[in-house]
């Protein structure tokens, strides 16, 4: 039961080419969720959703939710507070969360954050700026960023253009669109010129969703419970019967 | 002690199964009142200033100790409660009898302290119902929530049989006597899915789990571990209530438990070993890592020594190696919960994480309530031998003669 990236859905392209660090995105990212903080910050926490890294040489890279298309903290989380959203976005709902911070272990890219110094602490990510896209504007990253290192569309758009700029300049990137397939395709795309290892990216994900992994375990509840049920029974009576055929042999001697 | 006449009905409750016997505190009743008296502090702490005020959690190890001991280790120790209710009640291995009711005792508290400790570690616990009623099939989380919940109260009602013993509620015993069998089947299928959903809880972290822990068969895994472990415990229960309460051990009955480790643990080390194989990683037992030295460690204490000590007469007839042996069992599997948990997370989240002070007095506590609560129960239920009234008339004056009446076992 894997989830298929929706093409028509919202979509993000990063160019670690194009970005020249100047963290106006995550700026942007702390202004528009009212976050403290200077948008300098090195690590994703409960108020910072997005980081521009150093890589050396000249290149930055940017770390945000990938926004899956089938996520693992959605497959994850028992009472559904994460959805994929059709517009693309994966969003949270604090109100069903009950704090038990699987999502944070299952998530392939290490994104969810919490609020580990809050008495009634929620979970904390990249909400894809839902409400901004939902009305049809960019998210807070894109409208900001000067260089055109972070753009948006629909992911078939944000797709075809990657495509485009791999084919248009030889040499320039490394040829994978990461994203593309991995973990079954995510809404949030990364054109590196070196390949991804060399940012300190994961490249051992897969191409198939990460929910299949634990769905494949869990479609084998039904069988389970039937055969356990039938199975436990038929061992009952055959257990007791030896016992009640003892019993009648018994009572015939006597 | 008279009660007011609403809750009359209860007070043979009241009546010690030994009346004779005194408590007298001890060591460790003061240590586990220091324990407690502390373990109210970090209470107060943790609901009051959150999670990151008394434990060392972080987003790097959103789970720690409180994940890894009170609820892998909690519910695979108390695997005993499945495994030997379906051997006596389903398989007719009647010989278990004598150590059901410890047994079941023993599930019902491991899992009820298990609930307990999840209401520290859920960052919002008043909201540990919505498994109920907002559904995510998809979440092995859900389907533990849901077994949880279901386990806790099969394991009440097959407790129940033991209180409505104690009060002489003869409908309440026949009826509970009568849906034994059902029960018993329906505890066994709910802890396979459970026991094993565990596991399956880490299907979707390949790659940020080390590949000595990481396999598809990770709930086989935790499912056999835990039967071996939850037989073992059972040996080590048996040996520390019979030095608590001063109650005699049944030998013949601990080694055919002994075997039934050595054979599970057998099982569980031929499908790992194999598995491993399969995979490719049996090198990594052998790459000098840290991972290396806590998987070595794991698989010597909990499944190596244990099998050749277990399979050695002269351990398994004497009682104080019988019992160090088990024990090894049961810290192995320890071992290997914390290391599925902390150890194998560790290398692809960069960092270690140690418990802090305040997650080692709640653990602590959890187990020392579970403990006192224990001897609370043997005390004032007939938990340790069968003992029944004569004459289960409706009177509701407990005499100490009639609870001290002892009947053989029924087979």
């Amino acid at each position: 039961m894997a989830f298929l990236p929706n093409p028509k859905s919202r979509a993000l392209l990063f160019d670690v080419t194009r970005c020249v660090g100047c963290q106006e995105c995550a700026k942007a990212c702390k202004a528009s969720h009212e976050f403290p903080g200077t948008g300098e910050e090195t690590e994703l926490d409960a108020t910072t959703y997005t980081v521009v890294l150093d890589k050396g040489e000249d290149r930055y890279l940017r770390r945000m939710c990938m926004h899956c298309a089938d996520p693992s903290c959605v497959s994850a989380c028992p009472v559904g507070a994460f959805t994929k959203t059709e517009l693309g976005p994966v969003v949270y709902d604090a109100d069903k969360c009950m704090g038990c911070r699987y999502c944070m272990i299952a998530c392939p890219f290490n994104v969810p954050r919490y609020e580990w110094s809050k008495t009634i602490p929620v979970v904390r990510k990249c909400d894809g700026c839902f409400e901004r896209q939902k009305e049809g504007q960019p998210t807070a990253c894109t409208e900001a960023c000067p260089a055109e290192a972070t753009v948006g569309g629909t992911r078939e758009e944000m797709l075809a253009e990657a495509k485009k700029r791999i084919a248009e300049n030889p040499g320039t990137y490394h040829p994978v669109i990461y994203g593309e397939n991995e973990v079954g395709g995510t809404n949030v795309f990364v054109l590196s010129p070196v390949p991804f290892e060399q940012l300190g990216m994961r490249t051992n994900l897969g191409n198939d969703p990460m929910p299949n992994l634990t769905w494949a375990a869990l479609s084998k509840i039904p069988k389970i419970v039937a055969g356990g049920a039938v199975g436990l029974s038929a061992i009952y009576w055959i257990t007791h019967r030896r016992d009640q055929v003892a019993a009648a042999e018994h009572a015939e001697k006597e | 002690m008279r009660l007011p006449k609403l809750l009359r009905p209860f007070e043979p409750l009241l009546t010690p199964m030994r009346p004779n016997e005194r408590f007298r505190p001890g060591f460790w009743t003061y240590l586990f009142g220091v324990i407690v008296a502390a373990g109210a502090v970090v209470t107060v702490l943790r609901f009051w200033k959150g999670l990151g005020a008394v434990t060392n959690l972080s987003d790097k190890f959103p789970w720690g100790l409180w994940v890894g001991f009170d609820v892998l280790c909690g519910v695979a120790l108390a695997a005993g409660g499945f495994t030997i209710t379906a051997a006596v009640y389903v398989f007719n291995l009647k010989r278990f009898k004598p150590i059901v009711r410890p047994t079941v005792l023993t599930a019902f508290l491991g899992y009820t302290l298990v609930a307990v400790g999840l209401m520290y570690d859920l960052g919002k616990p008043w909201n540990i119902w919505h498994p109920m009623v907002m559904w995510n099939p998809r979440s092995p989380m859900f389907e533990v929530g849901w077994c949880v919940m279901l386990y806790l109260t099969v394991l009440a009602l097959e407790f129940s049989g033991i209180v409505f013993e104690k009060l002489g509620w003869k409908k309440a015993s026949a009826v509970q006597h009568a849906a034994t069998v059902p029960l018993v089947i329906a505890g066994a299928i709910i802890s396979t899915l459970h026991q094993s959903s565990l596991g399956s809880f880490y299907l979707i972290t390949p790659g940020k789990l080390h590949p000595l822990w990481y396999t598809p068969l990770l709930p086989w895994m935790f499912y056999f571990s835990a039967i071996a472990a939850g037989l073992a415990m059972m040996i080590v229960e048996s040996r520390l209530s019979s030095r608590a309460f001063g109650r005699g051990l049944e030998m013949p009955l601990l080694q055919s438990l002994a075997k039934g480790v050595v054979v599970a643990l057998g099982f569980y080390a031929t499908v790992r070993l194999a598995d491993m194989a399969r995979l490719g990683v049996l090198g990594e037992v052998f790459a000098g890592t840290r991972e290396a030295r806590f998987f070595q460690l794991e698989m010597a204490i909990g499944v190596i020594l244990p099998i050749v000590l277990l399979s050695l007469p002269a351990v398994r007839r004497n009682t104080e190696r019988l019992f160090r042996a088990s024990l090894l069992v049961v810290a192995g599997l320890v071992v290997n919960r914390l290391n599925v948990s902390l150890t194998g997370f560790e290398g692809a989240q960069g960092g270690h994480y140690v418990p802090s002070v305040g997650e080692g007095i709640i653990t602590l506590m959890l187990v020392g309530i579970g403990m006192a609560v224990f001897g609370l129960a043997v005390r004032y239920l007939p938990i340790m031998e069968k003992v029944e009234e004569p004459e289960l008339v409706a009177s509701t004056e407990p005499s100490p003669a009639r609870a001290l009446t002892a009947v053989p076992l029924r087979s």
